[in-house]
């Protein structure tokens, strides 16, 4: 969590974040911590994955029929473009890049507890700043095509109602980073609590459902609300 | 028995914990009566089990939200420890 100190006293169940370590700059004490390295090794495999593809991609010529890896990649790239499509209508096509972005990226910080890691999604720090990053695009689509119409829009249906809301524009960022942060937080303190106070003998298949449940069934389902949210809120000031 | 005013504070903080995940209340009533029409729907027309099933989940996931505000108080309160 982004407000706690990093260096934890190490508890019996586990769930903390861990710095790995530590550096100054700008005269702060600033800390690596295994969220950091966790969303290293996930932006790496990602690069990996991406420059890989694209390169086996290229050898494929016209002629030929397409193989495995490029049906399923086509089949996925198609499902995404359908999703921004069905929620954006017309304007999807622009945004499918940076909404697949976010989709695998979030994907497989939810999964990585399957790796080992602790999820860097259970960072309010990268939650939020994810949250930020929606907050961005959406007042500048909507200055982009409403001009001064995005702050007067502020003060519809009558100006009293302005500062209810401004939080609600306000609010918009914090709670789809929250709702994301939470989630995955609450399946690391599971998990955390289960390895840590079990005995041996429930540690043996068990944890099979609960990863299933934590880290598959609900960071898939969270992966898919924040982009729908995004994606939303983004249409919201198309038009 | 000495109780330190470190100790009142960190006590009340867990009695505060454990209040604020009263908030799980609403998002479980939310939730099932989101399945309960979910299923309701599947009744009516079991050929759209599909698009009911991810509406239903996607609604019950951001209702989940609320529950989620209390958890994370909690979790401030017991190990942030803002008022300790």
């Amino acid at each position: 969590m982004g407000m706690m100190k990093i260096p934890m006293i190490a508890r019996e169940p586990d769930f903390m974040i861990h710095g790995v370590l530590k550096y100054h700059a700008f005269g702060q004490e600033l800390w690596i911590s295994d969220t950091t390295v966790g969303a290293w090794i996930i932006t790496a495999l990602l690069l990996l994955f991406g420059f890989i593809a694209s390169r086996k991609l290229k050898t494929v010529s016209e002629s030929d029929t397409p193989g495995l890896f490029q049906s399923g990649l086509e089949i996925a790239m198609e499902a995404l473009e359908n999703m921004a499509k069905g929620t954006m209508g017309a304007n999807g096509r622009r945004f499918v890049n940076y909404i697949g972005t976010i989709f695998l990226f979030i994907l497989l910080c939810n999964l990585s507890g399957l790796l080992g890691l602790r999820a860097p999604t259970a960072d309010f720090g990268v939650t939020f700043l994810l949250g930020l990053f929606t907050f961005c695009i959406v007042n500048y689509q909507g200055i982009k095509n409403r001009g001064f119409g995005h702050v007067t829009s502020l003060f519809q249906p009558i100006p009293l109602l302005f500062p209810i809301n401004l939080i609600g524009e306000i609010a918009n960022p914090i709670s789809i980073s929250l709702r994301l942060f939470a989630n995955l937080l609450s399946g690391v303190i599971i998990m955390g609590l289960w390895y840590g106070m079990m005995p041996w003998f429930a540690k043996i298949a068990i944890p099979a459902a609960l990863h299933a449940y934590c880290d598959l069934f609900s960071g898939a389902i969270q992966t898919y609300v924040f982009c729908m949210l995004t994606m939303v809120y983004i249409n919201d000031k198309m038009e | 028995m000495n109780i330190s005013g470190q100790d009142f504070i960190y006590g009340c903080s867990a009695i505060g914990a454990g209040l604020a995940l009263i908030a799980g209340i609403g998002p479980g009533v939310g939730q099932g009566i989101a399945a309960g029409q979910g299923a309701a729907a599947v009744g009516r027309n079991p050929g759209a089990k599909s698009d009911i099933t991810t509406t239903m989940l996607l609604g019950q996931a951001v209702a989940e939200t609320t529950g989620l505000y209390g958890l994370v108080v909690a979790i401030i309160l017991m190990f942030v420890k803002p008022f300790g």
